[in-house]
């Protein structure tokens, strides 16, 4: 009664407000949550999914703990520290017998070498040979296989007796358990991972640093040329994007091999000795050379829509201020188009990262990113756990660059085009 | 207003300039022109006159393709802008968009190696003297148009040049700021005893601010004189029909004495004229008087006066004046101003009234 009373009143407020405002508006929000609603979806299944998979497959591997199930729970009832005993080799014995049945013994192994590599055959022949294993077991084990007795090994075998584990993380930082569980770094010859990181970022920094070297001259000119000229030298930098990938790449490797189009020029016109040829590919040199030219793009569309907007008169207006040309530019020029390296340079260096093809074709040896291991990983060794830590920390160390973008420069303040 | 020498008091000289920029059309065509110092000179003309260019080349971002510029007696031809020492205040203000008000007025004086101290003296007195004071931590985005112009005009002044130069300043702006505007850098270079070359193509604006004004067409000077001068005495029909409403009569000389012309209408009728580029008997030409010089009560008109025959078309009322467009001579429109003054009389449409006017508001300008 009341409310009717309100609904007549020519002015209502307070509740009766809020609820005729979202009556009205109601509609149009739903009609738009529809609209949206198939891609929402198509991302959810496509890509947040899987990535969320892959993540929680980086800390979760249940290949050990699920199929020993008899050690998973001495490892349970017995704190770190303890010394195999004979109820462990016999639950050890047990275990390998259930794998042999199960044809399991392959998986377990697997998960254990990861971390210790060549015992995968300690598994398999071990559950080969588990059948005729007599009591006491903490004796007839190690006879089997003296190795069943290393200590490093139970330590892994406790770790592996839960499915949740940081030890992938611990690997992708070169990082391992000692015998005693204690965190360390891994010998000297195989830390592979964290150096490959270093050197990723660098190399991405650097490809960044020369796009935008490159490309700021090239977006400054499209931005000022005459329209008839700009959009010619706009499809020359388009050019790259409706050519495949692979083909570019390829005619790198055409240009830059030891017999290739360069090395011959430089040959043949007396600039290098026969003997002396450059190596450009096939190493880092490679890498970076390709990389710019296919990243080239990205650094200058975004400079290229922040710069057309300037208008000739702010450099003008200096120049008549009393500045030099070099003044007006940096003074003037330059921090007007801050928002436009800012996103071509976060656009670039975040591709670059994450490359994987370039470097896998032309980067021979020294020119491979840490991308091509976690190819590697997926596709080679079969360790996607491995695979999923390293994208991890590689997603975690950009979205700490992009943090300290936002905070260095400001993320608003960012101009995609 | 300033007495001016040109010849001797040359600030700013152009000797002879020429400027092309494809190689064939000359868009200033051996432009001579003289600026006194603590003159306001307004370059006046359609879009494509060559004014703009003049001012970018006196600005040193064009170069001239012939001839001479000279500034305080230095030809300026090869100096960068940048040391040329002139201020300059743009169409579009061209405020630094990342700066703050008072570090786009800093920007000059830093560049000129100017101490901090100094630099906020000087920022101060700049922004009082266009009434900002309060603004310097504001950025050009946060203000008006009105203001982001004081602004600019600030920054134009605050290394004190002794030469402003300024592009259309008030195009942007609404009529009314506009003419505040234009009081306020009459009032300014007034103050400051400053030369300035103003350029523009709304005449009202030319007409109030200026000492002089350079009318200009087809990259040449078509008239340079005092305001009065060029609105009372122009000096061939471009100027006449450029600046300042006017009324065109054709017709032939049919006598000429003493600068005096008597020509004869298409339609038969004879009236008196000033001759100004009519030599001969028998030339055609085209007449040319002011709305407001033309009076329809003949107590007004002077003794002698030719009248003629107009049948009032339409009254429009414009407030201060009334506009009426009349049938005189063969044509429907012949316009007429008058004052709304207590008592006037209300012309109808349909009414037959007697016009007349001074031979001297006749001028009898280009041959056709």
């Amino acid at each position: 009664m009341t409310e009717q009373a309100a609904d007549r009143s020519p002015e209502i407020g307070g509740r009766a407000l809020k609820r005729a405002m979202a009556k009205a508006q109601g509609r149009a929000k739903r009609r738009a949550v529809l609209l949206v609603a198939p891609l929402l979806l198509f991302i959810l299944i496509t890509f947040v999914a899987p990535i969320g998979q892959m993540l929680f497959r980086s800390v979760h591997n249940d290949g050990f703990s699920a199929n020993m199930p008899a050690l998973a729970a001495w490892f349970a009832e017995n704190p770190e520290g303890t010394m195999p005993d004979e109820a462990a080799y016999a639950a050890l014995a047990t275990d390998l017998k259930m794998a042999r049945e199960n044809k399991t013994a392959g998986t377990v192994g697997t998960r254990i070498n990861y971390e210790i590599g060549g015992t995968r055959s300690l598994f398999t022949s071990g559950a080969r040979k588990a059948e005729d294993l007599k009591p006491p077991f903490a004796r007839s084990v190690p006879e089997m296989d003296e190795d069943w007795a290393d200590p490093q090994l139970w330590q892994v075998m406790r770790t592996a007796s839960s499915a949740y584990t940081a030890s992938f993380y611990l690997a992708a930082l070169d990082l391992t358990r000692d015998a005693d569980g204690h965190i360390v770094g891994v010998e000297e010859g195989r830390a592979v991972y964290v150096g490959l990181f270093f050197k990723t970022l660098w190399m991405s920094g650097l490809i960044t640093v020369l796009c935008l070297i490159l490309g700021y001259p090239v977006a400054h000119l499209l931005a000022t040329l005459p329209l008839a000229k700009s959009n010619l030298l706009m499809i020359l930098v388009l050019l790259p994007f409706w050519t495949s990938l692979l083909v570019r790449t390829t005619s790198w490797m055409v240009l830059l091999q030891e017999q290739g189009v360069i090395n011959n020029t430089l040959v043949a016109t007396g600039v290098l000795q026969d003997d002396n040829r450059l190596a450009m590919i096939y190493n880092q040199t490679g890498t970076i050379i390709a990389m710019v030219h296919i990243l080239l793009p990205f650094m200058i569309l975004p400079l290229y829509s922040v710069m057309r907007p300037i208008k000739p008169h702010y450099v003008r207006a200096a120049r008549s201020l009393g500045a030099t040309s070099w003044t007006a530019f940096r003074r003037v020029y330059l921090p007007q188009t801050v928002p436009g390296i800012g996103a071509g340079a976060l656009l670039v260096f975040i591709l670059a990262v994450g490359y994987y093809i370039t470097p896998a074709l032309v980067g021979g040896a020294s020119g491979q990113l840490i991308s091509n291991l976690i190819a590697y990983h997926m596709q080679d060794s079969l360790n996607w756990s491995m695979a999923a830590a390293l994208a991890a920390i590689l997603l975690a160390a950009v979205l700490v660059l992009y943090w300290l973008y936002d905070r260095l420069v400001g993320i608003d303040n960012l101009k995609l085009g | 207003m300033l007495s001016v020498n040109p010849r001797t008091d040359g600030f700013v000289v152009f000797d002879h300039v020429q400027k092309t920029y494809n190689g064939e059309d000359l868009v200033v065509k051996d432009l001579d022109l003289s600026i006194a110092k603590g003159e306001f000179l307004t370059m006046l003309g359609p879009s494509g006159s060559g004014k703009t260019t003049c001012l970018m080349m006196l600005a040193g971002f064009e170069t001239a393709t012939k001839g001479e510029i000279f500034l305080d007696g230095q030809p300026i031809n090869s100096v960068p802008p940048h040391k040329r020492g002139i201020g300059m205040v743009f169409q579009n203000y061209a405020l630094f968009p990342h700066m703050s008000v008072g570090e786009n007025l800093s920007f000059p004086l830093e560049v000129r190696g100017m101490s901090k101290d100094a630099r906020e003296a000087k920022i101060m007195r700049a922004l009082d003297m266009v009434q900002m004071g309060k603004f310097a931590n504001r950025r050009p985005a946060q203000l008006s148009g009105g203001q982001q112009q004081r602004i600019a005009l600030a920054r134009a002044l605050v290394f004190d040049p002794a030469l402003v130069l300024m592009d259309e300043p008030l195009g942007a702006l609404d009529k009314q700021l506009r003419e505040h505007m234009q009081f306020e850098i009459k009032r300014l270079h007034d103050e400051l005893g400053i030369t300035v070359v103003y350029v523009t193509h709304d005449q009202g604006e030319a007409l109030t601010m200026s000492d002089r004004i350079a009318v200009f067409n087809d990259g040449r000077i078509q008239q340079i004189a005092p305001p009065a001068t060029l609105y009372e005495t122009p000096e061939n029909l471009f100027v006449a029909s450029f600046i300042g409403e006017n009324n065109r009569l054709e017709g032939k000389v049919e006598e000429i004495t003493d600068g005096r012309a008597l020509i004869r209408l298409t339609s038969g009728e004879v009236i008196a004229a000033t001759a100004v580029n009519v030599h001969r008997k028998g030339q055609r030409t085209v007449v040319s008087i002011r709305p407001e010089r033309i009076e329809f009560k003949p107590e007004m008109m002077s003794d002698g006066a030719h009248t003629l025959d107009a049948t009032v078309l339409e009254v429009v009322y414009m407030g201060d004046i009334l506009r009426a467009r009349l049938r005189v001579a063969g044509t429907d429109e012949f316009i007429m101003k008058y004052r709304n003054t207590i008592g006037q009389t209300r012309l109808e449409p349909g009414q037959t009234v007697r016009i007349g006017w001074h031979p001297a508001d006749a001028r009898a300008l280009d041959p056709i």
